[in-house]
């Protein structure tokens, strides 16, 4: 791999979250041990009548209770309030918020955040009052009319999904390298992986990342439920979420933010930062298969796998715990499990793999880096978040999901997967530091 | 020691036609392909022209067996894979896509796919017709009908015509790239950060090639209403769309969307030359920055442009190069009042004096903005200008802002050494990429 001896090793020093279970870390943390689930009847919108009626929301949640710019942020959309939150926090972890005569261009952002939420009311209305039965299609002339002061400049403006990233910067005052990356549910593992590549290689000296998304919206679930994604499981949403059991059937949309701060061992230490662990691999690759189906094999998992592996310079033994992608979906589960196994061989069924999806639903593009989080208070509590509503295991899925119950586990290595639609997938690698 | 980078295929689409070669003959002739939108009647819109790719089937530029696949595909993501396949052929590059039964160049896991991307719109028709089968007697939506019956009509994969790491996902598909793959989107320097990147990636060898740049379109009229309520585009010129947008020019007074695609094939220089490659360019520096300015609320740009001047430092560091090794500059050159003179301060405080003697130049008065596919356009462009030595003509800049090299003035041949490249984003992301002669 990469044999320069001047790059960088990269800490992560912080780290903030808002979620359907709580909107700061050991809160979520506290509910994650102890199995509980953030699911209900979705409220965002009315979906009395869709397929799948319930989500993980994020709930009683204020941004302005987090940031010192609330002027900043009027306009701001639901994925960057969160985003705001997350990051404010994880800033304040990292204890920058106490340097004085931080070199901020040289502290830089990136995010996988998604779209910000269609001013759906408006737009449909616009839509249906230029629409053209007869033609069966809109009339832009009608369009433009109907569209006229119909919408607001900033909620339009703020859909952009590089605006969450602006956001972020100008809350923090942070003028270094910034990205946001939108590789669907693998985004804010990406995210993370390509920031620590940026330290490695010196083009800053910090970096915040991570992710924030809603997709709970009428035409978010419209899109899932019309891909057959979601779990449609009405009567029992609290079960609903079910990674590796046999009768799991979709997943279930969640919304919210995790963010962390990566600095480089030096920039670390020069400030005496508590330094929670050290990232160590990242692997990125594309199944390059279908639009619609994951490579039966697993090859792109597998490829991020093993390129996370090579360059953390680790034998498969040598991982304590598996964050999985674990969403619920019927060929998600069964196709990362095959992979793990191709890339673990006979250790494969000693390591513990959980999905804390089962309790979060799935956060989409902000998924990777809460689970991220969640591989850090593993490290630091030896705690294993479980799987919950795993009790019919699946014939064909024979890897130790932690069913049920959290469990005592000394973790030093740990590693987080996250693939998206369209085989975009993502692996990180973090360790226990030592200096 | 970090492996050199070099530009060995050029990938557009734009107004200009398909190919680079189009785009070249109309820059060199001095022809602005801005013209009165045809896609949609514009007649009630504040502006009704733009850059639009016309006389473009997408099936022409995917193999036989992924014809099917096409009809996922929204606008932005056909022009990204027609770009791409431009691209390939350009560099003289083999893939499985282009001819499944030949050796191909590279293997799958030494290419990497790395492409910016905008907010896609989705199609307005497609969606209205199942929207308009789920309302109420007095034709307003009813949300319960849509839940349980009204959303069938949608194809049951409509979301995925829309995500958009669809444009990377489909091009690593067709040209079988297995390597490290992303998406950029921050607006329209999505491009240039995705080409900065896809360098890193070649220096630090992880891949030997990779598909990079980006493609928008935002000719749809929920995506243009929006871009039209920014105030950033002209509206003063609907009836003579050729001198529309007049970039570091008095007259200036706003921009004009352009629909684009611009991919590049990025080699590592070893791999390249071992196959004899054509080399247009090498990628010598890339810097980005975020500018922060909250008196501007996100719609107007800080007027000293210091986080603009952080990204050519950081690509001018980056290059091991003074502003005096800079020939020609690609600026963002939107013809935003505004953002013109952000530009022009940021290159003021990095070049000094030296600016005036510096060309500007310009793409937007040809081809239109085009979002997060801009910088690979101009990054190809940019190629072009070192291989050829020739500075295009430059148009509609009869009185540029003092100290800036901005005039119009016909094609003419050129000692070009050193291209600087710079994007910045309506949102604050900035980056440069600096280009040196082959």
């Amino acid at each position: 791999m990469n044999t320069n001896k001047n790059e960088h090793r990269v800490v992560l020093t912080g780290m903030g979250a808002i979620t359907p279970l709580g909107h700061d870390v050991e809160t979520i943390w506290a509910n994650l041990l102890a199995g509980k689930c953030g699911i209900r009847p979705t409220e965002h919108f009315d979906a009395a009548t869709f397929p799948t009626q319930f989500s993980a929301q994020v709930v009683d949640y204020d941004y302005r209770n987090f940031v010192e710019h609330p002027e900043y942020h009027e306009h701001a959309g639901l994925n960057t309030r969160f985003a705001l939150g997350a990051a404010r926090q994880a800033w304040a972890n990292s204890g920058l918020d106490k340097v004085a005569d931080l070199d901020r261009d040289r502290i830089g952002l990136y995010l996988g955040s998604g779209e910000g939420t269609l001013d759906f009311e408006n737009y449909v209305a616009t839509n249906l009052k230029a629409w053209d039965p007869d033609k069966r299609a809109i009339d832009a002339v009608k369009w433009a009319q109907a569209a006229r002061g119909a919408f607001d400049v900033y909620r339009e403006t703020e859909q952009e999904a590089n605006m969450t990233l602006a956001h972020v910067a100008m809350e923090l005052g942070v003028s270094g390298p910034a990205y946001n990356c939108l590789t669907a549910c693998a985004a804010s593992t990406q995210a993370i992986g390509e920031a620590y590549e940026i330290l490695r290689r010196g083009d800053a000296d910090v970096m915040i990342s991570g992710g924030a998304h809603s997709m709970i919206h009428p035409l978010g679930v419209t899109g899932f439920n019309r891909l057959t994604a979601l779990s449609t499981r009405n009567d029992s949403c609290i079960t609903a979420s079910r990674p590796f059991n046999r009768t799991r059937d979709g997943f279930v949309l969640g919304e919210g933010s995790g963010m962390v701060v990566l600095e480089t061992l030096e920039h670390a230490k020069a400030r005496g930062a508590t330094i929670l662990a050290e990232l160590i691999g990242y692997g990125s690759s594309a199944d390059a298969y279908r639009i619609t189906d994951i490579h039966p094999e697993g090859r792109g998992p597998i490829g991020a796998m093993r390129q996370a592996l090579k360059q953390a310079g680790l034998e498969p033994t040598d991982i304590d715990y598996i964050s999985a992608h674990g969403t619920g979906t019927k060929e998600n589960d069964s196709i990362e499990t095959r992979a793990v196994k191709a890339v673990f061989g006979d250790a494969a069924k000693s390591i513990p793999v959980s999905s804390v999806k089962s309790m979060l639903g799935h956060l989409i593009a902000a998924a990777g880096a809460v689970e991220l989080i969640t591989c850090l208070l593993a490290m630091r509590d030896s705690k294993i978040p479980p799987t919950i509503n795993l009790h019919e295991p699946d014939p064909d899925l024979d890897l130790d999901y932690v069913p049920n119950a959290a469990r005592d586990r000394q973790v030093d290595v740990a590693l987080s997967n996250s693939f998206g639609f369209g085989g975009q997938n993502d692996t990180v690698i973090i360790r226990r530091f030592d200096a | 020691m970090s492996r050199r980078v070099v530009i060995t295929g050029l990938g557009t689409l734009t107004a200009a036609g398909v190919g680079i070669e189009a785009l070249w003959q109309t820059v060199t002739a001095g022809q602005s392909s801005l013209d009165r939108i045809s896609n949609f009647d514009p007649s009630r819109f504040d502006v009704q022209i733009a850059g639009e790719v016309r006389d473009f089937k997408i099936a022409k530029f995917v193999p036989k067996s992924y014809r099917k696949a096409t009809k996922v595909m929204a606008r932005d993501i056909e022009l990204a894979v027609a770009a791409a396949d431009q691209a390939v052929r350009h560099a003289g590059l083999n893939t499985p896509g282009i001819d499944p039964e030949a050796d191909r160049t590279y293997p799958g896991s030494r290419s990497g796919c790395h492409i910016g991307a905008g907010l896609i719109a989705a199609d307005l028709d497609e969606l209205t017709d199942a929207l308009a089968t789920s309302t109420d007697d007095d034709g307003k939506f009813d949300m319960h009908q849509w839940g349980s019956e009204g959303m069938t009509h949608l194809t049951p994969l409509w979301l995925l015509k829309y995500l958009p790491n669809m444009l990377a996902c489909h091009v690593t598909i067709i040209h079988d790239s297995q390597g490290p793959s992303n998406t950029i989107t921050c607006g329209e320097a999505s491009s240039a950060l995705s080409i900065g990147e896809s360098m890193r990636i070649i220096e630090r060898g992880d891949a030997d090639l990779e598909f990079c740049g980006g493609a928008e379109s935002k000719l749809n009229p929920m995506a243009f209403y929006r871009q039209i309520s920014t105030g950033r585009l002209t509206t003063k010129a609907n009836d003579a769309p050729a001198g529309a947008v007049c970039p570091f020019d008095a007259e200036a007074s706003g921009t004009a969307i352009g629909e684009g695609g611009g991919i590049i094939t990025l080699e590592a220089h070893e791999t390249a030359t071992a196959r004899g490659a054509n080399i247009y360019a090498e990628l010598v520096g890339y810097g980005g920055s975020h500018t922060i300015y909250p008196q501007g609320h996100g719609l107007e740009p800080d007027p000293e442009g210091k986080g603009i001047a952080a990204a050519v430092r950081a690509a001018l560091r980056n290059a091991k190069l003074s502003p005096d090794d800079i020939d020609l500059i690609i600026p963002t050159g939107s013809a935003i009042p505004a953002y013109d003179r952000s530009e022009a301060a940021a290159l003021k405080s990095v070049f000094g004096d030296r600016l005036g003697q510096i060309p500007l130049w310009s793409s937007k008065p040809y081809v239109g903005n085009c979002g997060a596919g801009a910088g690979g356009v101009d990054t190809a462009l940019a190629s072009m200008m070192l291989t050829e030595q020739t500075l295009p003509a430059r148009i509609n800049c009869n009185s540029p802002i003092e100290g800036l090299a901005a005039a119009s003035a016909p094609s003419h041949a050129a000692a070009l050494n050193h291209v600087l490249v710079l994007t910045t984003s309506l949102g604050g992301q900035n980056a440069a990429l600096i280009l040196k002669k082959a």
